[in-house]
């Protein structure tokens, strides 16, 4: 046990990353700010990463960092759209407020 | 691998992520979670550089600390007046917190229960830019000049999204 907590093994990568998973998907279902939102979207792709990174190294290939390197650049460019789209919302709707975002519906 | 200062270094980065990611999701504050966020995008970097991904822990802090941490900031700043503290409501709490205590304990009994991993005996070692470099140059050279399209046209729709709307007022 106490040999298991001192050789740090793929299980402590993949420990950091299921909170990190947890917490994002908590923000994301329970916050009604949008930017919380995103936030909680960037928590969800950086636990991703840790999980790329970490198969990477225990397999030692390279194919878990190109893609780290991918889902880093794609995760800018979903951030800049998105508060984009949060602007554009604020200038109609006066607010954040992801559930007030409601005039689809009938 | 087993050097305990190694060790003690890695749970030290290991609990600045976690504790400053719970902040980020409990705290009410808007202007506190995206601080808090900073903490965790410089923990997750040192964690990057724990898997030998040392280009990749490079490019965290430039693109998550220099660039998606100042856009959300600018984002908290264009929508809120910075004087009143802007607290974000809660919704969906219950199963929030549900999904949220079921799926980390369901993940790490399964990590825990199972000792299926079998580790390669090459693990990665040492920098990495040099083979990021050929890799990028060869292998996954489609990937990366499409990834390049996909950033122009994100950024072009962006500004044209967020520019200010003179016909509209």
């Amino acid at each position: 046990m106490t040999e298991q907590l001192t050789t740090i093994g793929l299980n402590h990568y993949l420990t950091i990353s299921a909170f990190l998973l947890g917490f994002g998907l908590f923000a994301v279902i329970t916050r009604k700010n949008a930017i919380v939102v995103l936030m909680g979207v960037e928590l969800i792709l950086n636990a991703a990463n840790i999980n790329f990174l970490a198969f990477s190294k225990f397999n030692g290939g390279m194919e878990g960092v190109m893609f780290a390197l991918f889902v880093i650049v794609i995760a800018a460019a979903e951030a800049a759209i998105a508060l984009a789209i949060v602007i554009n919302i604020y200038k109609i709707f006066k607010s954040v407020d992801v559930s007030s975002i409601d005039s689809l519906k009938e | 691998m087993s050097n305990p200062t190694y060790t003690v270094i890695f749970y030290l980065f290991a609990a600045i992520t976690v504790c400053s990611a719970a902040f980020v999701v409990f705290t009410r504050n808007v202007i506190y979670s995206a601080f808090s966020l900073l903490f965790t995008f410089f923990g997750a970097a040192a964690l990057y550089v724990f898997l030998s991904a040392d280009f990749i822990a490079v490019t965290q802090v430039v693109v998550y600390v220099g660039g998606i941490l100042v856009l959300l900031l600018f984002g908290v700043m264009f929508t809120n007046s910075i004087m009143k503290v802007q607290k974000s409501e809660v919704i969906n709490i219950i199963p929030g917190t549900l999904l949220l205590v079921g799926m980390i304990g369901a993940m790490l009994y399964t990590f825990y229960t199972t000792h299926g991993w079998m580790p390669s005996e090459t693990l990665l070692q040492g920098s990495i830019v040099e083979r990021i470099g050929f890799e990028t140059m060869s292998r996954y050279v489609l990937p990366f000049e499409m990834v390049s399209i996909l950033l122009l046209a994100a950024l072009i729709g962006a500004a044209f999204l967020a520019r200010f709307d003179k016909s509209s007022k």
